[in-house]
């Protein structure tokens, strides 16, 4: 009888805390679908002051938002690899993310991000690695499509890297030997302008109707990024 | 009276906003009169496969969801990439190790830890919500990339659904994972990136299969009911550049 009386108590606790999560992604739900309809009426109908004025509004509170939550994204960056250092296990990568990530927030704040020494910091460290990651992109490209053939012997993968080989051989001159002009002037500018073009301008129709429906379904409701189902 | 061609386009894509509207819903009220057979891609196949054995090898599914402001044009990729996280990881909730999210923007990050929270609620298991589970690993794209790979290495990663807005990094991931023997699928909305991603991933999707994800992964019928609006509209506009072309072709335009 107790064990009846705790669980009826559990159930009640349950169904109310059920209760409130149902109330809030409902109302989550109305917010988040009624700025999206006036987002849009705002863009569609520039003539009615109201829905010009709301959406101008709105969209001013997601930069404000916006650039909060990357004051979030910093604070979840650090608190992970704050945590990682009880691991131990590669814990001092973590040590030299936590100290710089302090060090260039503490120098920003007292000479200003456009001052020379955050300049200096952002021209000699960040853009050096990023471009050494790019450097290295291009051997991995290489070494994926060697893989390539093991993965996919296929017509599609043989199209592929006979493509980018002419590509390569039409954009960059040998040595010794200089431009190839058969390359460079003809067959490269071909495949540039017309299947190359064709297919990328399909793609991006491809990705704007894409972009359409996605927008569709959170004016809908049926995705909700903001929680609930 | 002429209208402008602002105009046009204004009015011209309120028309077809309305008509897909429309579409949208009578599709997914009507899907039991008129079922919709979605076309074989092998990859989805080959997902669901990876999403069963991670569950029975007790291991992590890693969800990759780029770097897509919400403020951005690019955001929509994003928002697939949630809806993946949404569904797939209610599905291994079950399993010993929770799921866990990377992105490279801080609303993303949000948004995202909001999904898995959501997922575990849905499948009655609240308890084993972790909030680092949702991760920034970094906010330029080869910080972020750099950020994500010992994730893949180091969490007991089996699978990895890397779906979202990325550019050219997303090759170090997907070599990097490919590396770990791991089943990963790759989708970004950027067509440098496809072009990598075709070399660089063994499973890729290419062009607007992206937002086909939660159609195929079960997301809802309004998913379904998207995508095959999404497919009439592809062909109605296949056939407007044929005929615009022919008219042309002979003059008239």
């Amino acid at each position: 009888m107790g064990a009846h009386r705790c669980y009826c108590g559990w159930r009640s606790v349950e169904a109310g805390g059920d209760f409130v999560r149902i109330l809030t992604t409902f109302f989550l739900a109305i917010i988040a679908i009624t700025s999206g309809v006036v987002v849009l009426l705002g863009y569609f109908l520039p003539g009615i002051p109201l829905f010009a004025a709301l959406r101008t509004a709105f969209l001013n509170w997601v930069m404000i938002l916006a650039a909060m939550a990357v004051f979030v994204g910093i604070a979840n960056l650090f608190s992970v690899h704050f945590q990682k250092l009880k691991i131990k296990k590669d814990a001092a990568y973590s040590v030299i993310l936590l100290i710089f990530l302090a060090g260039t927030f503490i120098l920003g704040l007292i000479v200003t991000p456009a001052g020379p020494a955050m300049d200096f910091l952002f021209s000699s460290i960040q853009i050096p690695i990023e471009t050494s990651l790019l450097a290295l992109l291009a051997v991995s490209l290489l070494y994926a499509t060697i893989r390539l053939l093991r993965w996919r012997a296929n017509f599609m993968s043989i199209t592929f890297i006979i493509t980018a080989l002419i590509i390569f051989l039409g954009t960059a001159p040998l040595p010794f030997i200089g431009p190839l002009p058969f390359f460079s002037d003809w067959l490269r500018p071909i495949i540039v302008q017309v299947p190359a073009a064709a297919g990328a301008r399909g793609i991006l129709l491809g990705v704007a109707l894409g972009t359409l429906m996605t927008g569709l379904r959170i004016l809908f409701g049926a995705d909700r990024p903001y929680g609930g189902k | 009276m002429s209208i402008a061609n602002s105009d046009l386009v204004l009015y011209g894509g309120l028309v077809l906003l309305i008509i897909s509207a429309v579409l949208v819903l009578v599709f997914a009220l009507l899907r039991k009169e008129f079922p919709y057979t979605l076309r074989d891609i092998p990859t989805f196949a080959r997902l669901r496969r990876a999403i069963g054995l991670a569950i029975e090898d007790g291991s992590r599914v890693h969800f990759s969801i780029g770097r897509g402001g919400l403020n951005m044009p690019w955001s929509a990729a994003a928002f697939v990439g949630l809806a993946t996280v949404r569904r797939v990881s209610e599905l291994t909730s079950v399993s010993d190790r929770p799921s866990v999210v990377t992105s490279g923007d801080g609303a993303l990050n949000i948004l995202s830890q909001d999904t898995l929270k959501a997922s575990y609620v849905a499948a009655v298991a609240p308890e084993r919500y972790d909030a680092s589970m949702g991760q920034v690993t970094g906010l330029t794209p080869f910080s972020f990339a750099a950020g994500a790979i010992p994730v893949m290495r180091d969490e007991n990663i089996s699978t990895n659904v890397i779906v979202g807005h990325f550019g050219l990094e997303v090759a170090l991931m997907a070599d990097a994972a490919e590396r770990q023997d791991n089943f990963t699928m790759v989708a970004s909305d950027n067509i440098p990136a496809q072009a990598v991603l075709f070399a660089a991933g063994s499973n890729p999707l290419i062009g607007e299969e992206l937002y086909a994800v939660g159609a195929y992964v079960q997301a809802g019928a309004v998913h379904t009911a998207s995508l095959r609006v999404q497919d009439l509209l592809r062909w109605a506009l296949i056939v407007a550049i044929v005929v615009g072309a022919v008219l042309k072709l002979v003059g008239i335009l």
